[in-house]
């Protein structure tokens, strides 16, 4: 790969390669046959192979866009990259844990949205202290400060995710994956939350983006992976990899 | 020159490697504020939406307990062989509730919380740790209930009751070293779900909450020994002779040694064999 040797590398990505077995639960079992069924299910795995050798290294300071259709194993190696699906072959290396931009599932419905902020911040690994400091940002930054004492289950979906991205953005991170997360809220608010990752990028940090849209892939990105049925197909200029990537889609 | 030799040359690390346990209790201990928050507030949702809120938290116990002092006490007869019935009964209950909660919910820490183990990265410890402390938090007003039941039916507040402090907390450390086997042991088998009910269920038939053992088998031997060293009857033993003045409460010195060593035993065990599977917890398959 023809990378230059004065930036520090950030992820390096080596042949991986990802397996999924997976139960292959097939036909609907009647009840003739149910007793058969249940001790054959064991027997009946199916092996995914959702990436098949990939490799690219990432820099300080990269905003790398990640594209490719349903199903092209992007998510897959973004959760290899952050360590939570393990690779079958190869490895990865990072300098700091790269984290995925997403805090939902650590918030409970039932609660105002201001404990929601206080145990989103805490699930992140911010301090208590830490926390308040940035509550107020937090709040200002979600635009719900008029609703943060009434329960989340009570907020529409949009002020949901404003929140969610609002918390999770919040913890400076050194290699952050935003897994299609921009798509969020009201076009004001989808600006604010871009200029939000431009923020971190440029605050030293490394993004991979993974989305489908190539508009906000081309306002963030500098440099695009490309990835087709678990294979690095192109790693590039983000406009050579996105043109390339159009064209072979209008095929 | 392999990529490895070149990664370390930049200071990379391998993603997605188990931390020694050394270094993993140390990120533990520093998610502490992490843990107590989520017990506290998941104490707080469980009971936000109903009429009587936090109440249930002791109501739901003493209505057990209503229920099988009646069925037992009165229809079976069992307070016969027992002093003080009634804060007999309330003791056990009350502690056998705070096992009971731990190692049947607690089992499901890391099976239910799926979408957080897969999205953010924590020591996954965390969880049950959560979960044993929300126990902890809600068998306080249970604490209070049975001091009532003991000042009720005439003991009278002394400074031996202070003992009651090391005994929830070793009570606490048995029942978190528990709670981390049950934790994993789901990851790997989930019908385990399905069967810890029953077996929580044979506990409290077997502990003496609303029977004596001493009592009944007083000349069964093997059966007395045997129950000296089941550690929900220590607990519940040492329990009762805090609080509890009379013949039948004199306190057994010996449970207090056997109690640390359960308590001591489950939590080293129970660590080492959470820590061991820490990487497998976020898998789906």
């Amino acid at each position: 790969m023809a990378a230059p040797t004065d930036r520090k590398p950030v992820v390096v990505v080596d042949d991986v390669h990802v397996e999924y077995k997976v139960f292959a639960t097939g036909k609907r079992p009647t009840a003739a046959d149910s007793g058969r069924r249940l001790m054959q299910r064991q027997r009946k795995t199916r092996t995914v192979h959702a990436l098949k050798g990939v490799s690219f290294t990432a820099y300080e300071n990269d905003s790398i866009g990640v594209i490719g259709t349903n199903g092209s194993g992007k998510s897959t190696l973004m959760r290899a990259i952050v360590g939570l699906t393990p690779t079958s072959q190869g490895s990865i290396y990072a300098a700091s844990r790269p984290s995925l931009l997403g805090v939902g599932a650590a918030l409970i419905k039932d609660l105002s949205g201001e404990r929601n902020v206080i145990l989103g911040g805490l699930a992140l690994g911010l301090t208590l202290d830490e926390v308040e400091a940035k509550y107020d940002d937090i709040v200002e930054f979600s635009g719900i400060r008029d609703f943060i004492e009434l329960p989340m289950r009570t907020y529409s979906s949009g002020m949901t995710a404003r929140l969610k991205f609002a918390i999770a953005t919040a913890r400076t991170h050194e290699i952050l994956i935003v897994d299609e997360a921009l798509a969020v809220g009201d076009q004001k608010f989808r600006n604010r939350s871009e200029a939000r990752i431009r923020e971190i990028r440029d605050n030293a940090g490394t993004v991979f983006l993974v989305s489908h849209s190539m508009r906000s892939i081309r306002d963030t990105c500098n440099r695009v992976v490309w990835i087709e049925k678990g294979v690095l197909m192109m790693d590039g200029p983000t406009d050579e990899v996105i043109a390339a990537y159009e064209d072979a889609q209008s095929r | 020159m392999t990529v490895a030799d070149e990664a370390a040359q930049y200071g990379l690390h391998r993603v997605g490697g188990r931390p020694p346990l050394g270094r993993y209790l140390a990120e533990v201990w520093r998610r502490r504020e992490f843990i107590g928050s989520l017990a506290r507030f998941r104490l707080e949702a469980e009971n936000g939406r109903n009429r009587l809120g936090m109440a249930w938290v002791v109501l739901k116990p003493l209505l057990n307990a209503g229920v099988y002092g009646l069925i037992f006490g009165v229809l079976l007869q069992t307070r016969r062989e027992i002093d003080d019935f009634v804060p007999y009964l309330v003791i056990g209950v009350m502690m056998f509730e705070y096992f009971s909660t731990c190692f049947t919910t607690g089992a499901k820490s890391i099976t239910a919380n799926a979408a957080l183990v897969q999205s953010l990265s924590f020591p996954r410890m965390s969880l049950p740790l959560a979960l044993v402390a929300q126990r902890f938090l809600q068998f306080g007003p249970m604490v209070v209930i049975m001091l009532l039941a003991a000042v009720v039916s005439g003991s009278r507040p002394q400074p031996s009751w202070l003992l009651l402090i090391p005994l929830v907390v070793l009570f606490t450390i048995f029942n978190a070293g528990l709670t981390l086997v049950t934790a994993r042991l789901t990851v790997h088998f989930r019908d385990l779900t399905q069967l810890l009910p029953f077996i929580s269920r044979f506990f409290f038939y077997t502990s003496g909450i609303f029977f004596s053992v001493e009592a009944r088998f007083h000349d069964h031997p093997t059966l007395m020994r045997i129950a000296d060293f089941q550690p929900i009857h220590e607990f519940l033993t040492l329990g009762r002779a805090i609080l509890l003045s009379g013949p039948q409460y004199t306190m057994p010195t010996e449970y207090w040694w056997y109690g640390t060593a359960w308590a001591a035993g489950m939590l080293a065990f129970g660590t080492l064999f959470f820590w061991a599977a820490e990487e497998r917890y976020g898998r789906t398959d």
